[in-house]
Order: C-alpha cells, then structure tokens, then sequence
C-alpha cells in the first residue's frame, strides 16, 4: 500500500545567534491512509517542529536542511510558495492545540469557511453553504446552522476546536497533522473530540499525525506509535507492543511515570535529571545521562535498529524482548 | 482515632460582576438591571482528616480552585466557615485576614507563583522571617535545610526563578511553602505544566514529604490519574457542588454518581496489558456555563438516568455506606 505520507531523514534546525539548534535532526515516519500515526515526546523534544516541517510552515531563522516529505507520493521538501500553498489545506491540513491560532476572530465562522474553500475551488455561495454545513455536522456540533453565523467567541472551547477540525477537513485532504489537539480541552470534551477523530479517520480514510505528550491518550487512538526524543525518533512500533513491551529506556521510563498505572501511594518510577538543551548536545546517544544502562558504547549515536514486526529502537543496549 | 484537622462547614462562594455607573443609573432610572452572579462553591462541607491527603477533582469551572482557596485563606466564603483545629482560618468580619499561617498554598505556575526579581532564598526566608519562625542570623542555614529538603542543592538560595527549569522552580514552591512549617498543604494543580518525566519526580517528592512530615493536604487536580496514586480520600466536583466524595480505592472501584461514573469511563488510561484501540465513550454535551447551571441537579442534562425530577429537585449529599457520600436521587441504582 502507498503511504500517504513518508518523511525520510528530516531535518530541521533553527541558527540562533546562540548556535545552531537541532530541533529535528534525522526524522523518519510513514503512515498509510486511515491510520493514526502517535507522535509521542516531551516538551522541547521536536515534536511540533516535525509537524510544522511537514507542512513546510518553518519560519526563519529556523530551515530544513535536509530530508524529504513526500504526501502520496509528491515531494513537498523544495516546493516554491505558490505549489506549497496548492497542497496545503487541500491535500494537507493541520489543527492546532489552540483553536484560536487557526481561527480569525474578527470574521464570522462561514467567512472563515468560505475563504477556506475558494483557496482551491471556484464554488457556488449555494455550494459553499451546503459544504460548510456538511462539514460541521460531519465533526458533531449540535446546530450546524446557528454555529455558521456565529464568531469564534461565542463559541465554547470544544465547539472552536469542532470548527478548526471541520476547516481541515473541507477538502478531504489526505493527511492531517493534529499537534496537541485535546490538550487545552476539558476531559468530557477531549473524551468527544477523540471519539470524532477516531470516526472520521476511519470513515473517510484520512491518515492522522497525533502529536502529543499524553500516552494515555495515543495508547486508545494511534494505531502505530513514534517517540521523540531530543530531536531524533528512539523508538516506533505498532501502539500495542510498544506500550507492553517497550525496547528503549526512555520509552521504559516514560511509561513508568505515568501515575494512576501502578500501586497507589507508592513511588513512581522516574527518569532522573532533565531533558537535555539542543544546542551542542554532546556527541553520542542523546539519553545516555539519563539512562541507567548506558556505558562507553552509547558515546556513539546509535541507528535506528530493525527489531522485527515493524519495531525499531535507537538503542545499543535494547531491552529484551518479552 | 484521627480527627478533623481542616472543617468546612457549609462553604458557599459567589463572584458577582461589579456593577457599572451605566448599570447603577439606568437602575436609578428604573430598568431593570441583570445581576449576573457565579456560584463557584455552592454549600459545600467536608472534613480532612490530620494526615490524609484529599483528592479534589473535576472540569474546569467547576470549583475546586477556589475551594482550594478558601481552606487555604486567601479568599473569604460568602457564607459558611473554614476552620482548622476548630479555629477559623479567616477572620469573619472587616477585611478578612487570614489568621493562620498554618495552611500553606503550592500553585500551578511557578513562573507566575515566584517574584522574577527575588533570589529564592529571599523568597522562601520572607514569610518564616515575618512570622519569627526564625531570627535572620539563623536565616541561610534554614533556606539551606528547606532546600535541602526537596531536593535543590542549597547554593542555589542566591539565584534567581530564571535559572530554574519548571521543575526545579515548583521544588522552590514547594520549599517555600514548607518553610512556614504548615500542617495542611494546599497543593493547586502543581504538576500540570510539567512534564511526564518531571511530573513523577515532583509527586515522589510530595510523597516523600508528607511521609516524613506527617503532612495533611488537599491536591486539586484534573487529572484522575495523578489523585487516584495520591489520594486517601477524593472528592468529585461539578459546577459549584460536590457530586460525590469517599474513600479513594472505594470510588475509582465502583463510583456512585453519574457524572464520576462517565468522568472515569470517558478518561483515557494508558492501559498497558491491553493497549490498543478502544472505544471512547464521552460524556454527552457541553460543561453548562457557570453564570447559569441548569436547575435541579447541575448534571441532569448530561445524565442518562436523569428525570422529572433531577429538573427541580437539587439532590444532596446523602451517606452510601459508612465512609461514602453521593448526590444523586438515584444512587442506590448503581
């Protein structure tokens, strides 16, 4: 099955006056058409610059300077404004954590709508209605029509975030890259959003990038899951194995600390120390500080290992298998 | 035989919008003038035992910040009293001062809780120096043996929040709070801006604490997750009221109200044995505005079991069991 998207050796890096920062450094994900793909990592990990480089939205002093995006099979690495901006919102689509950052809050939601669809199609008014009102019934708001006429302020948090998503999905793109979505949102709204999500990706054959820092909440949504780690993947695998039978350290040691899981009033297991800055990280595995198991081996950076059944683990010392 | 260290009796809070001249004249004028008022904490009443530390859960909008402050002094009630040991925790008429120093307060963002333009030994000695906790010669070593404590290496008392990761500065917090020698710790949301990583270093820290200082607390908290591995006792709030409050292992096992029954069905869990795609089952519709919670029981139009009478009759807390509490008309139910 083609892909609907495949990132290759990405990399990302940002020229401060302080140095040069690595934010993505060699970033590789596939995902095909109707899956869910968890982009899991701490804050400063590079998670949401992945994302953004996946839409091309990297702004100066930031670059990638190496690797290759390609969206069912057309490379977007490279494309000048104009062909970017005729894949973007069309076959591509990204919502935020804030609703407010997609939507504008002086214009009401149907010009918003509106704007959206004539970016790519020369449309009816008529037709743009129906489109707009079938969007958003699509993603679960109770009054499409009232919500139509309504400006971003009026609406609660979950119903901003209902609109984004039915803006991304106007022109059934292939993919969509979700950075945090349900983050801001209360538990009983996140619990509707996700259940939407998990529908339309499956109705409609999207496949969803779902970057996040909760691994409870990839653990019931993503088919396949790949964890960050200062800049680089250190470990990817179907959501099931990875989460049972974690291979890297790091992924062992995120997975410990999530409290709720374990017995309660007793010691959560902890990573020490803290995520490393990303400028001129020192050579070798980026964990190894951290890393119980890390000796004069991990001064090198370790490869990707293949570890069969679609797992791979950035480590020297992988754990065992179960 | 523990007894209650921290009684609230029949708290209620409301936050009323200041009226405007426009308002105040049209008013005189003879229109009628809305007044618009939010119910925070409607007459809530709760005992923490000395030594337990309560879970406090819910939506945002729901309350439990502004419980948390009541308990800890910094907001009067509008009606009702919070005492600790039996003595009021603010004073009742003229300026509400707080009259205790013995509930401490730990907030959400330490980067809005710690003054940017203070050394944090400064920070953490102002409040035991006011209060003649200790002299200012004994000062240093004292900020030394607080840091100590929660882990910072006591060199750090001449620098300032800025050199200090997330982390590290909620340790400060923490230290400072635990520099005034209080027996009952407010704990607001102290581990929602952190990280997976981090978040376990601080709640093993807390658990240290409260283990070696036989520490009483409140921890507010979204997350179900971090109160479940926290708490003795938890109590679930929703628009202004407790919904339900027990014994920790008792509610997560088998919760009474229909709000924490679809809360904790709709909550993902990081299953590990049995990852894998689930079904989310969310609870229907939006959080009602707390400006104007629906009628009755705030949860009726949420609730599946909800009928003619959830509409008009607010439930009360009633006793399920020796140790629980529900409110709910239907709670036997299941």
């Amino acid at each position: 099955m083609m892909a609907a998207l495949e990132v290759r050796g990405l990399k990302t890096h940002f020229f401060t006056r302080n140095g040069v920062v690595k934010a993505v450094d060699g970033v590789d994900l596939r995902i095909e058409p109707g899956r869910v793909l968890g982009l899991v990592g701490e804050s400063g990990s590079g998670k949401s610059v992945t994302g953004l480089s996946i839409l091309g939205l990297i702004d100066p002093p930031g670059r990638i300077v190496e690797g290759s995006v390609k969206l069912d099979g057309q490379e977007l690495v490279g494309l000048d404004r104009d062909a970017a901006r005729r894949v973007r919102g069309r076959k591509i689509a990204m919502i935020f954590q804030d609703p407010m950052m997609t939507l504008n809050p002086v214009l009401r939601v149907d010009t918003q709508m509106s704007m959206a669809l004539r970016a790519h199609e020369s449309l009816s008014k008529d037709s743009i209605r129906e489109r707009s009102l079938a969007a958003l019934g699509r993603v679960g708001l109770p009054a499409p029509e009232q919500c139509l006429t309504a400006y971003p302020h009026q609406l609660s948090g979950g119903m901003r975030q209902r609109v984004a998503i039915s803006i991304a999905l106007l022109h059934s793109p292939s993919v969509i890259v979700c950075d945090e979505p349900t983050t801001a949102l209360d538990v009983s709204i996140q619990g509707q959003i996700l259940q939407e999500m998990q529908r339309l990706g499956a109705e409609l054959g999207v496949a969803l990038v779902w970057i996040t820092h909760d691994l409870a909440v990839v653990s019931s949504l993503a088919h396949d899951i790949a964890v960050m780690y200062a800049g680089r993947i250190v470990e990817h695998g179907p959501t099931e194995d990875v989460l049972a039978h974690p291979r890297h350290h790091y992924t062992r040691g995120l997975l410990d600390s999530v409290p709720g899981e374990g017995t309660p009033g007793e010691k959560l297991a902890q990573i020490p120390g803290s995520i490393p800055a990303l400028i001129d990280l020192p050579p070798g595995c980026a964990f190894k500080a951290r890393c119980g198991r890390a000796d004069g081996a991990c001064e090198t950076m370790p490869e990707i290992a293949d570890l069969g059944q679609g797992r791979g683990a950035r480590c020297v010392h992988p754990l065992e298998a179960a | 035989m523990s007894t209650a260290l921290l009684e609230l009796d029949g708290v209620s809070r409301r936050f009323s919008r200041r009226i405007s001249l426009g308002d105040r004249i049209a008013a005189k004028l003879g229109a009628k003038v809305e007044r618009r008022e939010v119910r925070a904490v409607e007459d809530v009443s709760l005992s923490v035992l000395r030594g337990e530390t309560l879970g406090l859960v819910g939506e945002s909008g729901c309350g439990k910040s502004t419980l948390g402050r009541i308990a800890a002094g910094i907001l009067p009630p509008t009606t009702g009293t919070a005492r600790l040991d039996g003595m009021p925790v603010m004073s009742e008429t003229g300026r509400h001062q707080k009259l205790t120093t013995r509930v401490q307060t730990v907030f959400q963002d330490p980067f809005a809780s710690l003054n940017p333009r203070r050394r944090i030994g400064d920070a953490i000695a102002e409040g035991p120096l006011a209060h003649g906790l200790v002299d200012r010669a004994g000062a240093n070593a004292y900020v030394a043996e607080q840091l100590s404590r929660v882990g910072l290496d006591p060199s750090y008392a001449s620098r300032f929040p800025h050199q200090f990761s997330g982390g590290q500065r909620q340790r400060v917090a923490i230290a400072r709070a635990l520099a005034m020698k209080p027996d009952l710790l407010i704990c607001d949301e102290p581990v929602a801006s952190l990280d997976v990583s981090i978040q376990a270093q601080v709640l093993n820290l807390f658990l240290d604490l409260r283990r070696a200082l036989n520490l009483t607390a409140i921890f507010i908290s979204h997350d179900l997750g971090v109160v479940r591995h926290l708490s003795d006792r938890v109590a679930i709030m929703y628009l202004g009221r407790i919904v339900e409050i027990g014994p920790a292992a008792e509610i997560y096992a088998s919760p009474k109200h229909p709000y924490t029954q679809a809360l904790l069905a709709s909550v993902p869990r990081l299953n590990r044995s049995h990852a894998g795609r689930s079904i989310f089952r969310p609870i229907a519709g939006e959080l009602p505005s707390p400006l104007a919670p629906p009628p009755g029981c705030h949860f009726h139009p949420r609730c599946a079991r909800a009928d003619a009478r959830c509409k008009v009759e607010a439930p009360v807390l009633r006793p399920m069991g020796d140790s629980r509490r529900a409110a709910c008309h239907y709670a036997e139910a299941g």
